[in-house]
């Protein structure tokens, strides 16, 4: 089964059934920890694996084709904002480190309040523009693509 | 019962938040300060829709900041790979304004990698930019919760809400809560739908617990066309279903491989394959849709159906299995380490697959294989709604009124709920999300839903329809002792495995090799028609159950359309994502066209039309060939 739960490590907080996508980690009422109901409905997304604070959820690949003995473990890290996978073969032939970022700026604190900026103008409203352009689409002085700025038509039939 | 909770006074009610909702409530806010936003997502807005896991490439990016692109360029591009079946209008419009989205995302702190000597985005190929995108979904509901008045996680929308006082007018929606089962209301002026596009509706190759390793995400219930065709939208190019070439098994994605790797593909022999099909397949589609000798001077691509088609008749002719050639590639321990880094940013399920079949591509070639069909609007594929599109672009047949509406006055699309706008991928979907909140907004301004009026009785008719199979399986469970076969009912996975099975073999699904025609799309339609009478009896355990037998509904709704749209088209346009056996040739003289449909709600039949196609021409041709040819002095 794609996620599974280890028994000794999960005290049944529910981060796992709180962020699953396909809605498939629940809580299993006679041992009152997370388990996967629906391993055909998982997608190996690993976000569960992810949010568990106890690193309790790992994957154990689709069983009609994926043999045993591999591991693929995740870290996630939002104060540091980096992921670090291990990958581990069946052979053990494979074991790779690997660590990306996840952001570059501090959690949330880099997005607009929309609310808060100034309002668009009528003018704006009866444009073709969106919020922050024309100046974010090129990050210069330049305007919005038109069919006029372009000398383009749109013209009926087959035509490549 | 379930509790009702009615949600009133909304003025853009976004349903479903992926990258197409979450770019939805994020610039409804600038439009409308004083709006009332709310968001139903059927999971966490943290972690859904098909960006869940992650991305590794942004797929749609001009470049216009560093002169790489013009809009018209990626409309030329998406046109030829679609073999000409496209919305141009939306494509220039979408493709005008989606830098602007992927400027602000690098702003919110996604790392979106840079060539180091020349400071622009580093390019994987002429559309697609690298990014660590691990947390992209993350940080775009960042972006939406921040706009959104309230966000309403784990609500399984199952109908919109039509208003009584006026025909065609949306009012709203319903759906119910997968948690604790209450019923919710949500009355609003104007509806944005995010939802997503179909996977799980053709018969997977997997068996058992692999069925869950779908290229596209398994939550990806058809939803965008279960609730805008039963609310009587008009849907255009439905027949246009997807299949992928992708790294057997795990549907591993190939772009970063192709694109950045330089790897390649060979038959079992290790010979090159491809080009030895396209004479025959020019006869079959024509010198205006494959030309190899104009496609190696230009950037043209070869369609993606078209490459497809050699594979598959590569691997028929006793020649599979097709290999990526990565041995070479994967000498170059940078290289190696962006190939698994490409896998665990998006697709970690590849890379537990070859960590447990002991696959290192340094040292073998790994296999590729030929998807299932899938139904969506975003990738290589236009299927969707047939929405306006901007008023200084469309013709009058493109045109009523608001970027991005349907049919249906005040809902509005966004991502794979548009049709006929393939090649927008995440960033797209995004922008299209603010298109259409844009004009949202201003179809409210313009007191266009003024009066709505929603009876109780449509509200209460609903709520009886959206618990039934709960109540179905109240009244028949002890019919029987134990166990999961009934003579009064099926389970949503019961009526899932028949729903495949039936889109499989009538359909062109991948044990006939994508394969139908008239005949036998007539009887997958009559076995269909069946299918959705049992669905009145489909019984749900638990509430779980009963999110199951919504998206089964679903779509059983998407699967009607792409039958009837199949059915419609009388020719093979994309050899190598469906082909009809009884018109195996490309048919411009008839066929030309875009297909629109639209399902009475009230009677459930099906008319069909032809809709004109539009093409943009100018001057200025193709920037890259252009360039190309001067630098050749012609």
């Amino acid at each position: 089964m794609p996620t599974f739960v280890y028994m000794t490590r999960c005290d049944g907080c529910g981060y796992c059934v709180d962020i699953c996508p396909s809605d498939i980690m629940h809580i299993d009422t006679t041992y009152r920890r997370a388990y996967n109901i629906e391993p055909n409905m998982c997608w190996e997304c690993y976000s569960c694996v992810k949010a568990c604070p106890h690193n309790a959820i790992d994957v154990r690949g689709y069983a009609d084709f994926a043999p045993l003995g591999h591991s693929v473990r995740v870290i996630r890290d939002e104060e540091k904002g980096v992921i670090a996978w291990r990958i581990k073969s069946r052979n053990g032939e494979i074991d790779m480190n690997l660590l990306a970022p996840i952001t570059t700026k501090p959690w949330g604190k880099h997005i607009p309040q929309l609310k808060d900026v100034p309002g668009p103008s009528k003018e704006q409203r009866d444009s073709q523009l969106l919020y922050n352009e024309p100046k974010y689409i090129r990050m210069d002085e330049g305007d919005i693509h038109t069919l006029d700025s372009n000398g383009l038509q749109m013209k009926e039939g087959v035509y490549y | 019962m379930p509790k009702t909770i009615v949600e009133d006074n909304i003025d853009i009610l976004v349903a479903g938040a992926g990258l197409g909702g979450t770019g939805a409530a994020f610039e409804a806010r600038y439009w409308g300060q004083d709006k009332n936003i709310v968001i139903a997502e059927k999971a966490n807005i943290d972690r859904s829709g098909a960006v869940a896991q992650g991305l590794y490439a942004i797929n749609c990016y001009m470049g216009t900041r560093f002169g790489e692109n013009n809009p018209e360029d990626h409309v030329r591009y998406a046109r030829i790979d679609l073999m000409g079946m496209v919305r141009e209008d939306l494509l220039f419009d979408m493709a005008r304004h989606v830098d602007s989205a992927v400027h602000q995302f690098e702003e919110w702190g996604l790392p979106i990698m840079r060539d180091p000597k020349s400071g622009s985005y580093l390019r994987e190929g002429r559309w697609q930019i690298m990014i660590h995108g691990e947390s992209y979904k993350p940080i775009v509901a960042e972006a939406a919760k921040k706009s959104a008045d309230k966000v309403y996680n784990r609500i399984c929308v199952t109908h919109l809400l039509m208003d009584e006082a006026k025909e065609n007018r949306v009012a709203g929606a319903v759906g119910f809560n997968v948690r604790t089962g209450n019923f919710h209301v949500f009355k609003s002026k104007a509806v944005i739908v995010g939802a997503g596009g179909a996977s799980n509706i053709f018969k997977p190759r997997s068996v058992g617990e692999g069925a869950g390793r779908v290229w596209y995400a398994p939550w990806s219930s058809g939803s965008a066309y279960g609730l805008m065709i039963q609310a009587g939208a008009k849907m255009t190019q439905m027949e246009n279903r997807i299949v992928l070439a992708r790294f057997k098994d795990g549907y591993g994605p190939v772009g970063a491989y192709f694109l950045h790797l330089k790897t390649y593909t060979q038959n079992c022999y290790g010979e090159e394959y491809e080009s030895n099909w396209f004479p025959d397949l020019q006869k079959m589609v024509g010198k205006a849709y494959l030309d190899p000798e104009a496609s190696h001077v230009s950037h043209r691509p070869i369609p993606t159906c078209l490459r497809n088609h050699a594979l598959l008749n590569e691997v028929n002719a006793g020649r599979g299995p097709i290999h990526m050639v990565t041995m070479e590639a994967f000498q170059d321990p940078h290289l190696e380490e962006i190939g698994w880094h490409n896998f665990l940013g998006m697709t970690v399920g590849q890379a537990v697959l070859w960590a447990a079949t002991d696959v290192n591509p340094k040292y073998e070639n790994p296999e590729l294989t030929l998807s299932e069909p899938y139904v969506m609007g975003s990738h290589a594929t236009g299927c969707g709604a047939w929405c306006s599109g901007p008023e200084d672009i469309s013709p009058d047949e493109y045109f009523w009124g608001y970027n991005r509406m349907t049919t249906v006055e005040g809902l509005f699309g966004a991502g794979d709920a548009v049709g006929g706008t393939p090649h927008a991928f995440s960033s797209g979907s995004f922008t299209e999300g603010r298109l259409a909140a844009k004009a949202a907004c201003k179809y409210i301004d313009d007191g266009k839903a003024n009066g709505i009026r929603v009876s109780q009785e449509q509200i209460d008719r609903r709520k009886e329809e959206i618990f039934k199979p709960m109540e179905h399986y109240k009244i028949y469970r002890n019919e029987i002792v134990a166990g999961s076969v009934s003579p009064s009912y099926i389970n949503p996975r019961q009526g899932l495995d028949r729903l495949q099975k039936m889109m499989d073999e009538y359909c062109g699904g991948v044990t006939v090799s994508y394969m139908t025609n008239e005949k036998l799309l007539h009887i997958g339609l009559k076995k269909l028609k069946t299918l959705q009478e049992d669905l009145e009896k489909v019984a749900a355990e638990n509430i779980h159950e009963l999110l199951r037998a919504w998206e089964l509904k679903h779509r059983t709704l998407a699967s009607e359309a792409v039958f009837q749209h199949t059915l419609f088209r009388k020719e093979t346009r994309w050899p190598g994502y469906y082909y009809r056996g009884d018109a195996m040739k490309v048919d411009d003289e008839n066929w030309h066209v875009l297909t629109v449909s639209r399902r009475d709600p009230k009677t459930g039949e099906y008319t069909m039309e032809k809709a004109p196609l539009y093409h943009l021409v100018g001057d200025i041709e193709d920037k890259a060939l252009a360039e190309l040819k001067a630098k050749e002095g012609k």
